[in-house]
């Protein structure tokens, strides 16, 4: 069988998350809660998980002209839609002055050009199936510089995936200049996978190539302390309660004076976090379903899995 | 809010569920379809054609003074070979029934007052049927008919004679037959069959001859079913019973033999005519052969046989709406196509269903040309979306100005086509054309937002599987079974659940994950 070599590896494919993970572990009745930003921000403060603020919504053309009020506290902001998928339509401004907005990458866009870009994410442009969405304008996250020398542009992310409460596998996402800014593995981004014990980078994945340098910057990937990882995992295994979700992809940023904050939560999490980690994530779930049945609090729940998933701990025994 | 836990039904079970349904459904389209090609006859090839013959039988007398008249005529029931495909009565003034009479089917034509010279018309439309089973039961032995001298001496010496000459009861009748035609016959055999040259009283004098020697046998009337539309004569056949099957000879030459072209009309020699109330009766034979679409002919023998999934059949629709499903039908064969491409395979497309619509235009303009006029078409209006987007139009209005676009392109296309002398870009006009502008601006985002190469890479892709559909659902053999075996359907959709549980693998994966072991494909 050709597939043999991957099965071996416990890499877990497409059709096998779709069926066994996510249609029997996420109810279809709380992706909105996930799908729609603005109800996931909602929910987070509730619980108690950091987000970043938010400075106002749009819910309608009409609303467009509410918009300068909105920022007219903030020079930094970002603008979002609320059902958005893999960064789409995703501005992030720099700076604004008398109806001229300065994107981060340095270009000025007019009035007219943001009106425009607003009422295409209202219409449902960037959103699943082309239904009428609605647009977040929030706090600008201030990175923290632990991924300056290893990120060009952009947003650089940490995504866990968290398996009934468990977190199981995390990565950085960093942006490379081949990515346009975005943080996406599949767009050029360089993936780095994180030791669940200790929050410490490993090497680097590139389109599907070992990297231990990011392309743009030459700088090493490896053996970075994720600051407050600890952290970072208690507010990843707590989306689990938030959302009611069984297989969840966690997204996180780190702010330089507000630590860790959750940026979205995804249903539907892709599967490159296996390449980032030059590991199949089967082996990980299995265990986790071993134990899964018995009720453990979010503290009890990382504190398993960083023994379990501990590469040290698995360098040492092997 | 609690967590939820995992799933409700365990997997074995739902598992277990889909194959009884999967098995279920691929068993009952299967039987149905079967049922259909072997007791309905329908056709499981495309173009499949068969003979038909219409037989006209033509009974004449006459009634001199005005009084009731009867008229009878022995009809076949079941030939065998033959399927009866229709039979008609055809007469002025007459009531018409039929009934068995001693396992012969009659026909009664009956008037209460006619007078001077009458034609009654039976006409019979039959068609070759490879295998049918003989219903007629086997005789008992016939006593040894008891006869005058010198008749008795000459039967004992005829029946000595062949005896000693054979083996069994086929050669016993063969020799026998062979005695009885044979150019120079000796006196036994003169006797009995005088010097008439009437074959049916050469018959008729086999089966005294093979009574002596007590081997059932009947005198069959066949008549000959010619390529040519022409008279025929009825004719005498005999059929003998050697204890396990009915053997078939021609009296004529004593080969044992049943031609395919023979009709069997009547198993036994009488006279096929009675008339009473009437004089001068005569019935001549008018054989008139046609081919028929073995399609036709299937619905029309269905719908003679009263079967009720005859009148399901898609071949009752009018016939535009039957073209209209001729194509409809394909589409699960070629949403099956999808299915395995995307998650066996594990090619990118553009909208899940697109590239199926874009096969069926294909069907329409041949490969090559579709494949450059949805290019050129996806290329221009991209060109043109991506030069609106500078316009800033909100959504709909921009959607709709490229569906405009496209119609307008479409047509432009034929335009110039046409003036060309190139027919294919009149089929232009058959693609999807809501699809296309859906598939333009879902290229033109991917395009802004992912790159060209993406955008490239899906639209390849959906080209790609268009390709392998527009090749599956473009052959014959599978056009044709879906259509008139729409049943097979069924398994098709037993396939496609039986898929829908495929966990393993995408054949693309292995590119995907390859970093992972080091090593692989």
């Amino acid at each position: 069988m050709i597939f043999r070599h991957l099965r071996d590896l416990g890499v877990l494919g497409i059709n096998s998350r779709n069926a066994d993970l996510i249609s029997a572990y996420n109810r279809r009745a709380l992706y909105p809660l996930v799908d729609d930003k603005l109800r996931t921000k909602q929910l987070a403060r509730d619980h108690g998980v950091p987000v970043p603020d938010l400075y106002g919504s749009l819910s309608a053309i009409r609303d467009i002209q509410e918009f300068p009020r909105a920022i007219e506290r903030h020079q930094q902001f970002v603008v979002k839609p609320a059902t958005g998928s893999g960064g789409d339509g995703i501005l992030v401004f720099d700076g604004h002055q008398d109806d001229r907005f300065r994107l981060c990458t340095g270009v000025l866009l007019s009035w007219d050009d943001l009106a425009h870009h607003l009422a295409n994410t209202l219409n449902g442009q960037y959103s699943l199936g082309g239904h009428p969405d609605r647009v977040m304008i929030e706090y600008r996250v201030q990175f923290d510089p632990i991924f300056d020398e290893v990120s060009y542009l952009g947003v650089p992310d940490i995504r866990v995936i968290v398996f009934r409460g468990f977190p199981v596998m995390a990565m950085a996402r960093l942006p490379t200049r081949a990515s346009h800014g975005k943080a996406n593995l599949h767009q050029g981004a360089v993936g780095v996978g994180i030791d669940i014990a200790n929050g410490r980078t490993l090497r680097g994945v590139l389109n599907n190539d070992v990297v231990d340098e990011h392309p743009d910057t030459g700088a090493t990937l490896s053996g970075l302390q994720v600051p407050g990882w600890r952290k970072i995992l208690l507010m990843a295994a707590r989306c689990h309660e938030l959302t009611g979700l069984g297989y969840l992809g966690v997204d996180i940023v780190l702010d330089v004076n507000k630590g860790p904050l959750m940026l979205e939560l995804n249903a539907r999490p892709g599967l490159n976090i296996q390449i980032a980690n030059r590991e199949g994530i089967m082996g990980r779930i299995r265990a986790v379903q071993a134990v899964a049945d018995t009720s453990h609090s979010p503290e009890q729940r990382i504190d398993f899995s960083a023994t379990e998933f501990s590469l040290t701990k698995r360098a040492a025994t092997a | 809010m609690r967590c939820t836990g995992g799933p409700h039904v365990t997997l074995s079970s739902r598992r277990r569920q889909l194959y009884v349904l999967s098995a279920a459904l691929a068993v009952t389209g299967l039987s149905v379809a079967t049922y259909r090609a072997v007791e309905l006859g329908f056709p499981i090839t495309p173009g499949a054609t068969s003979s038909l013959w219409t037989v006209e039988a033509r009974i004449q007398f006459e009634r001199f003074t005005p009084g009731p008249a009867k008229a009878m005529l022995a009809v076949p029931s079941d030939p065998l070979g033959f399927s009866v495909l229709s039979e008609n009565f055809i007469s002025r003034g007459y009531g018409v029934s039929v009934s068995d009479e001693d396992g012969d089917r009659i026909a009664l034509w009956a008037i209460r007052r006619t007078e001077g010279e009458q034609s009654l018309y039976y006409r019979l439309r039959v068609f070759r049927q490879a295998d049918r089973s003989l219903a007629v039961p086997a005789p008992p032995f016939p006593p040894v008919p008891e006869l005058e001298e010198p008749f008795a001496s000459a039967m004992d010496a005829i029946i000595e004679d062949v005896r000693r000459r054979s083996a069994d009861v086929e050669t016993f009748t063969a020799t026998l037959l062979q005695t009885i035609a044979s150019a120079s016959p000796d006196d036994n055999v003169r006797l009995f069959i005088g010097d008439e040259s009437d074959p049916f009283a050469a018959a008729r004098a086999a089966r005294t001859l093979l009574a002596g020697a007590r081997v059932p046998a009947r005198i069959l009337q066949v008549l000959p079913l010619p390529d040519e539309a022409r008279r025929v004569e009825m004719q005498p056949w005999i059929a003998v019973h050697n204890g396990k099957k009915w053997l078939f000879f021609n009296p004529m030459t004593g080969v044992k033999e049943l031609p395919k072209s023979l009709l069997i009309w009547r198993w036994n020699g009488d006279p096929l005519v009675r008339v009473s109330g009437g004089v001068r009766e005569s019935i001549e034979f008018r054989v008139s052969p046609s081919v028929q679409d073995a399609l036709s002919l299937a619905q029309q023998q269905a719908a003679s046989h009263g079967s009720r999934l005859a009148q399901f059949s898609l071949l009752d629709l009018p016939l535009q709406t039957q073209q209209v499903y001729a194509v409809v039908s394909l589409i699960p064969i070629g949403a099956l196509i999808i299915v395995l491409m995307r998650n066996l395979v594990g090619i990118r497309t553009f909208g899940t269903f697109l590239p199926v619509l874009v096969a069926l235009a294909f069907r329409e303009t041949r490969l090559i040309a579709g494949i450059l006029l949805f290019s050129s078409l996806v290329a221009v209006g991209l060109a043109l979306r991506l030069y609106l987007e500078k316009l800033h139009l909100l959504l709909v209005p921009r959607l709709a100005a490229v569906l405009t676009m496209v119609v307008l392109l479409m047509a432009a296309l034929s335009v110039l086509s046409h003036r060309l002398g190139l027919e294919t870009g009149l089929s232009v006009a058959l693609f999807p054309m809501v699809i296309l502008t859906m598939t333009i601006e879902r290229m033109s985002v991917v395009w802004e937002e992912r790159g060209p190469r993406d955008a490239v890479i899906d639209g390849l892709g959906s080209l790609l599987v268009a390709a392998i559909a527009y090749g599956v659902m473009d052959m014959a053999i599978l056009q044709h079974v879906a259509f008139v075996f729409p049943e097979t359907l069924l398994v098709v959709l037993a396939v496609i659940l039986m898929l829908g549980s495929y966990t393993g693998y995408r054949l693309s994966e292995l590119r995907r994950f390859r970093a992972l072991g080091g090593h692989g494909p």
